[in-house]
């Protein structure tokens, strides 16, 4: 308990000017951040000794429409394997912007599981290299784990996609052709 | 005439290879960037099981999501099932009485060994090594009759509730399972003649897919990947759960990270796994397996057919759901492919108003454009499966 109070204490130090609360429901620890210098703060907590939450376990998001400001939260579960002690950060990302700086330069992990909040919540990662859908495709329209989204909502369907560079084989088309020439078939 | 030498056009070619494809289990497509036979890149594109997990579990109360776990690694439901039943009871502010502590281990190692014989038996038939894979396949079968003779599933097993499971160990069950570990010891043994100094088996998995521990931790890989690059991070002794902290039992490390050292991590757990389960079943206390409180306990049937009183509290919960608390937490279970969490936040009503499944294999998919750059097309099917994607986890 002494333990998690220091460490506590210590990103208290470190961030001051980023955390906007520190909680401690069921035991864990929880740090609500400010999302401006994001990634600088996940920087301090990588790499300050007494701290050093080297892994990143998860990246997901929450959507508290009409209950809380601002409406997301992104919320990050990191571990240090060596203090044997988790922690949870939640940064609250607002409607009309849902935009968030990317880890992916800290963890590579991240490029996943950033897409995958992209995918399913609408929020946008700066910096991130190759932010696509992940889970659903491209064509899908809307983000269906926000709340407002309805969850019988049907999807238009998709026509088929044109790839560049894909080998059409056309032998039982001009087959057919032939076929209806010899017939003298029109069309 | 003087011979002109021309050197052959060389481009890269771009190859789909998946959805439809045995090794990718009709689920996974890569987009490869070949030289020759070489693999430059490979675009991971998953998704194709994607049935909506999240947003169907926030339709459900907190016990109708309990089949939905089932559903997402389907080789050890059990795992699931507990993991998600403890995460709620972190909330909740729960602890289950120690014989259902004990039966969830039991249940949840049964799980483990069930889901490390699914992806070795189904990694080497890949690799044309049938007859070992039927030998794992065989003994599969007996950890599902176990399973089966205590849940009566097979495969949706649906048998851990919140608060306890759903019902007792049945007679003879400790019984039936030293017999049937017998059976699979001697199978195992088999498969270790037969595959783990194995001269082509040994060719086709050694020195494949290596991962760094930098990169491994980089990528937040967890399980048998990370630990066969020697890291012995493992979520049961890391942050011991149920009575983990009580048994006896080592972490199987290996030292290069390749596939052949993930295939004996993976072979090596499950002796221990067997070795948990007897010591659970020697150590296992006599005693209730549900809390005592009837918030998220179904009251006895008697109680339900005999009195309004016990009619309406089945009523209540059955309609109306468990309510708990509001609030959110986060639980990791060391599921058979790596830490296995649950994330849920909950608004006080009867359903959950978000939950969260960390995917193991879901992450493993994001890293594996790192272990297959530089290699073969042919190790592709090697890497694959000795990752264990399995789709209603991966995509949920």
């Amino acid at each position: 308990m002494a333990e998690t109070d220091s460490r506590l204490e210590t990103i208290q130090q470190k961030l001051a000017t980023k955390i906007i609360e520190i909680l401690r429901p069921q035991g864990d620890d929880v740090v609500i951040l400010d999302r401006a210098g994001l990634r600088e703060s996940f920087r301090i907590l990588k790499h300050t000794p007494e701290l050093d939450f080297d892994f990143l376990s998860d990246i997901t998001a929450v959507d508290y429409w009409q209950k809380q400001e601002p409406r997301f939260e992104v919320v990050y579960q990191i571990l240090s394997r060596a203090k044997r002690a988790r922690l949870r950060i939640r940064v609250p990302v607002p409607e009309n912007d849902p935009s968030i700086e990317s880890l992916t330069p800290i963890w590579r992990g991240a490029n996943f599981m950033e897409r995958e909040v992209w995918d399913l919540f609408g929020i946008r990662f700066i910096d991130h290299p190759d932010l696509r859908r992940v889970l659903l495709y491209e064509e899908f329209r809307g983000h269906p784990l926000r709340k407002d989204y309805p969850v019988n909502l049907t999807q238009p369907r998709v026509p088929e996609r044109k790839i560049d560079g894909t080998f059409v084989d056309e032998r039982s088309h001009n087959k057919l052709m032939r076929l209806k020439k010899s017939l003298g078939t029109k069309n | 005439m003087k011979a002109e030498v021309k050197e052959l056009p060389t481009e890269i070619m771009e190859l789909q290879m998946g959805p439809s494809h045995p090794a990718t289990h009709g689920t996974i497509k890569f987009n490869l960037k070949l030289e020759g036979e070489k693999v430059l890149d490979c675009d991971v594109e998953v998704g194709y099981l994607h049935r909506g997990f999240d947003k169907s579990c926030e339709q459900a109360t907190w016990t109708q999501v309990i089949p939905y776990t089932d559903r997402l690694n389907y080789a050890s439901p059990l795992i699931n099932n507990v993991g998600y039943a403890m995460t709620v009871e972190k909330l909740i502010g729960a602890e289950t009485p120690p014989r259902c502590q004990y039966i969830r281990v039991i249940i949840s190692e049964l799980s483990r060994i069930y889901d490390h014989l699914t992806c070795c038996g189904m990694a080497s038939s890949e690799l044309g090594a049938i007859t070992p894979g039927f030998y794992m396949i065989e003994a599969r079968e007996l950890v599902t009759r176990i399973v089966e003779q205590l849940t009566g599933a097979r495969l949706t097993v649906t048998y851990v509730r919140v608060g306890g499971v759903k019902h007792d160990l049945p007679d003879g069950f400790a019984e039936g399972v030293t017999r049937t570990f017998q059976t699979i010891r001697k199978l195992l043994d088999d498969c270790d003649l037969l595959l783990s100094r194995n001269r082509i088996f040994i060719d086709r998995l050694s020195n494949v897919g290596v991962i760094s521990q930098e990169t491994a931790l980089n990528y937040s890989l967890t399980g048998p990947i990370l630990r066969a690059t020697g890291i012995g991070y493992d979520v049961r002794k890391a942050f011991p759960y149920l009575v983990y902290d009580q048994l006896d039992f080592e972490v199987p490390v290996g030292t290069r990270g390749d596939n052949y050292d993930r295939f004996i991590c993976r072979i090596r757990e499950i002796e221990q796994s067997m070795k948990i389960v007897e010591q659970a079943l020697a150590q296992l206390p006599v005693g209730p397996v549900w809390i005592e409180d009837p918030r998220f306990v179904l009251p006895e049937k008697e109680k339900v057919y005999n009195s309004i009183e016990g009619l309406m509290h089945h009523f209540k919960i059955i309609m109306e759901g468990i309510h708990v608390p509001a609030g959110e937490t986060y639980f990791a279970v060391e599921g058979g492919n790596g830490e296995l969490g649950f994330y849920i936040v909950s608004d006080g009503g009867g359903r959950p108003y978000r939950i969260r499944v960390r995917p193991p294999c879901f992450i493993a998919m994001g890293a594996f454009h790192q272990m297959i750059k530089g290699y073969m097309v042919a190790d592709i099917v090697p890497t694959f499966g000795m990752i264990n994607m399995i789709g209603g986890e991966c995509d949920r």
